[in-house]
């Protein structure tokens, strides 16, 4: 029921319907006043009526292949697979960070400087520490430099703390906004229902009022 | 009036004959409707079924929710994970074309600041430094394709507040004047909740059934009971039973989407199909209307409007010309109506066009219950909005008032186990990561609260629309400037407000994620932003204090009427979108008894 939230989308391809009705809007446009710097402002954007029943992303994503592979490393270390579901990378959100830190939007581009900051900072401290990029690390090592930087006090954290907890953020919002991270977080809505049935009684006992 | 046909097809869809410019456009209407939302559709569905023949011209463009509407896409099957952007403003899948700016058609504000006019801009309610925010939506069925869907009978009280304590001022109509259209509106668009005998909040004999409450309501329920106020089941155009051909809730999937099933109230799936079934109804997209045109009599006899799409400016002649295009923009319409008769703009002889401009105040505080974590897993999404509420009642009233707070509120809330988006709910659970992180995740799912209000602005003399006396949108057309001010009534509700929601989430066992803020100017939010601006054309028992009469006729010129929020006298914690029902079907059935009576006779 739901598409592969990973699926590739190439940074510019716009559907058949969507390109014309950009053509349109800029040909009428054209005719009625001198507002050409819409058009070309907004050919990377989102729009303010875009086809809600398609994922396109109109920028061009800009994270290189090494930032990709340590978002990716670091993001299945925040989010890691076990028993309640898949690791995050398994569900996207290698990609979902391209695109958003991508986005040429203000809130996005502030993003994108503190976690492509926060990347490049995280490897020159893995580097120092144990000769090696965090993606070459194993896996205790990832672990005793996460741990120092989420640990009050200590050097890593005041460097690095504002971008662990971006990124964690993100990380976990992209994990959990997919079907497998429903599942994992106990999300069991989003199915159509004849009646509402309210709660069950083993969540009313729950909440002592049964 | 039979407010249904028997026979029911399934006309959402059934592609609808829409004009073009050009071709079949008739040369003259019985009426022309200007806009498409609550009033515009609701004139519609009137005016067709009594066999007037009707062009409705709508701003924005063609929009159908059987096949636009992303039912039960997930969070990743949008970009960004459907997070909030300039252009989406309410996230990607919030149904509004349109927002707080509208490319091409600005408005002007002042900047609280530096006091300067500045654009109308995007922006967070709470935070912005605009003294208001338009939302316009640009699209067929307007503004009902955005609301929350709470549906409040005005009560007696809320019609005539000057002569309950001398604040504020009294509609020329009253409760019982509009309480058969009320009962009509309900039995055409299906609203549930149920009886209760709350003073002021009236009940309706033709409600549907409410939905059980959800487990973190039981909660609040029984906080609030501790502390004395009343909770009810919410009242919300949702239906909970299958009504005039339209299906009932699948209790998934966001309302603010919009409904392919029309299980939810829009003009599109309630109003203008009926209409269109009619064979009464036109409808002109991407029509922006400029002025209402008189004849050498100085009455209405068209509307002046731009084709979008050519640019090109063409007239519509009428007998009777309903706006319905939203109460500021309604009013720039108007404004832009000048002629040598009425050289201030039409409906504005005796100066009050723009004036006693409101919006619903609003505020919210956050909460997180323990006894919520860890919650058995169950199904919790319900209908897209609150099951249970607090109404406001005439007591509180009459001992807030003493306190400062002479106006009241309702308070609701969200929260629960909704569909997960791109906000974690880790807030409380410090910086984990790994295994740990996923059984936080886990734990506070769901335990989550956010109580928020809408209550009572009263009109005051800061508070007004204009023309901006120079800047024009793309067409040409002069722009609005607003005034805006809240009171200190006002600010002191909203003050009120914080220390209210703190003691409910402290009485339900929860504990609130940040204090209350003690100053109302911080806790309020910008004027406008609720979405229910109303007044600037307001309805008044005399020329001399009003706009319209009773009716929404203008004063200056009766074969024109007002039929959105422009007329209202007060603004109530009652959000708007049923009274404006109720009161634009109650003046299309008054204009077609003036057809009928002659007293509107066909324009020269």
């Amino acid at each position: 029921m739901h598409p592969p939230s990973s699926q590739p989308v190439s940074p510019l391809a716009l559907s058949r319907r969507e390109a014309l009705r950009r053509i349109l809007v800029a040909s009428a446009l054209a005719v009625s006043l001198d507002i050409t710097s819409f058009a070309v402002e907004d050919i990377r954007r989102i729009g303010d009526d875009p086809d809600l029943l398609k994922k396109e992303i109109p920028w061009p994503r800009i994270l290189t292949e090494s930032e990709r592979k340590l978002v990716t490393v670091l993001a299945d270390v925040i989010v890691p697979a076990d028993e309640f579901g898949p690791a995050a990378s398994a569900v996207g959100v290698t990609d979902f960070i391209d695109e958003w830190v991508s986005a040429p939007y203000e809130q996005q581009q502030k993003e994108q400087k503190i976690i492509r900051q926060g990347l490049a900072w995280l490897d020159t401290t893995a580097q120092q520490r144990f000769g090696r990029s965090f993606a070459a690390c194993a896996d205790p090592e990832r672990t005793t430099l996460l741990d120092d930087i989420v640990r009050d006090g200590t050097d890593l954290h005041k460097a690095g703390i504002a971008f662990f907890r971006l990124f964690r953020d993100r990380v976990a919002g992209a994990y959990y906004s997919t079907p497998e991270g429903w599942a994992a977080i106990g999300y069991t809505g989003n199915v159509p229902m004849a009646e509402f049935p309210g709660p069950p009684p083993e969540a009313l006992r729950h909440v002592g009022l049964a | 009036m039979s407010a249904w046909p028997d026979r029911r097809r399934n006309s959402s869809l059934i592609p609808m004959a829409f004009l073009s410019t050009s071709k079949t456009r008739a040369q003259r209407y019985d009426a022309v409707i200007v806009g498409s939302g609550a009033a515009g559709g609701m004139a519609a569905y009137v005016l067709t079924k009594a066999g007037a023949k009707v062009l409705m011209l709508e701003a924005g463009r063609h929009y159908d929710p059987a096949t636009e509407t992303p039912m039960f896409q997930s969070f990743a099957d949008a970009p960004l994970r459907g997070a909030s952007t300039p252009e989406k403003p309410n996230g990607f899948f919030d149904a509004t074309i349109g927002g707080w700016v509208v490319k091409g058609e600005p408005y002007v504000v002042k900047n609280r600041t530096s006091n300067e006019w500045i654009e109308g801009a995007v922006g967070n309610r709470m935070q912005t430094a605009q003294n208001f925010m338009w939302w316009r939506a640009r699209m067929l069925g307007g503004r009902t394709n955005h609301w929350g869907r709470v549906s409040l009978r005005m009560g007696p009280l809320d019609f005539k507040p000057r002569s309950f304590d001398g604040l504020g001022f009294d509609w020329p109509i009253g409760y019982e004047d509009v309480a058969p259209y009320y009962d009509q509106v309900e039995q055409l668009v299906g609203i549930f909740g149920s009886k209760e005998g709350v003073e002021n909040s009236p009940d309706s004999d033709f409600f549907l059934p409410p939905p059980k409450p959800r487990a973190y309501e039981l909660l609040l329920e029984r906080g609030a009971k501790k502390l004395g106020l009343p909770v009810i089941p919410a009242r919300m155009a949702i239906l909970t039973k299958p009504l005039n051909g339209r299906s009932q809730c699948l209790y998934a999937t966001s309302c603010g989407r919009g409904c392919a099933i029309r299980a939810n109230f829009q003009s599109t799936t309630v109003l203008i199909p009926p209409a269109m079934d009619t064979g009464n109804l036109d409808i002109l997209s991407n029509a922006m209307v400029r002025e209402v045109t008189l004849d050498a009599q100085g009455r209405a006899n068209g509307v002046h409007f731009i084709d979008k799409q050519t640019g090109e400016e063409q007239h519509i002649s009428a007998r009777v010309v309903i706006l319905g295009a939203s109460a500021c923009e309604t009013a720039r319409i108007l404004f832009n109506s000048r002629s040598t008769l009425f050289p201030n703009g039409l409906g504005n002889s005796t100066g009050n066009l723009g004036r006693w401009l409101t919006d619903s105040t609003g505020g919210n505080l956050s909460g997180q219950i323990p006894a919520l974590e860890n919650m058995p897993l169950h199904n919790e999404d319900g209908v897209s909005t609150m099951h249970l509420y607090i109404p406001w009642t005439v007591e509180r009233q009459k001992a807030m008032a003493k306190k400062g707070v002479p106006r009241g509120f309702y308070t609701a809330w969200s929260g629960g186990r909704g569909m997960p988006g791109l906000g974690a709910p880790l807030g409380l659970a410090g910086d984990v990561y790994g295994k740990k992180l996923k059984s936080e995740a886990r734990r506070y799912f769901g335990s989550f609260i956010d109580i928020f209000a809408r209550g009572e602005m009263i009109p005051n003399e800061k508070s007004f629309c204009e023309l901006d006396p120079e800047k024009k949108d793309r067409w040409g057309i002069p722009v609005l400037r607003f005034n805006f001010q809240w009171a200190e009534s006002e600010l002191n509700q909203a003050a009120y407000m914080q220390q209210a929601f703190a003691d409910l989430i402290e009485s339900a066992g929860g504990k609130v994620t940040k204090q209350p803020e003690k100053d109302g100017s911080k806790a309020i939010t910008a004027g406008g932003s609720v979405n229910h601006e109303m007044g600037v054309a307001r309805m008044s028992a005399r020329a001399a204090d009003g706009v319209t009469n009773g009716f929404g006729q203008l004063w200056d010129c009766p074969n024109v009427v007002v039929a959105d929020g422009g007329v209202f006298v007060s603004n109530p914690f009652k959000n708007p979108t049923l009274t404006i029902l109720a009161l634009a079907w109650r003046a299309c059935d008054h204009v077609l008894d003036g057809v009928k009576k002659g007293e509107i006779p066909a324009p020269a």
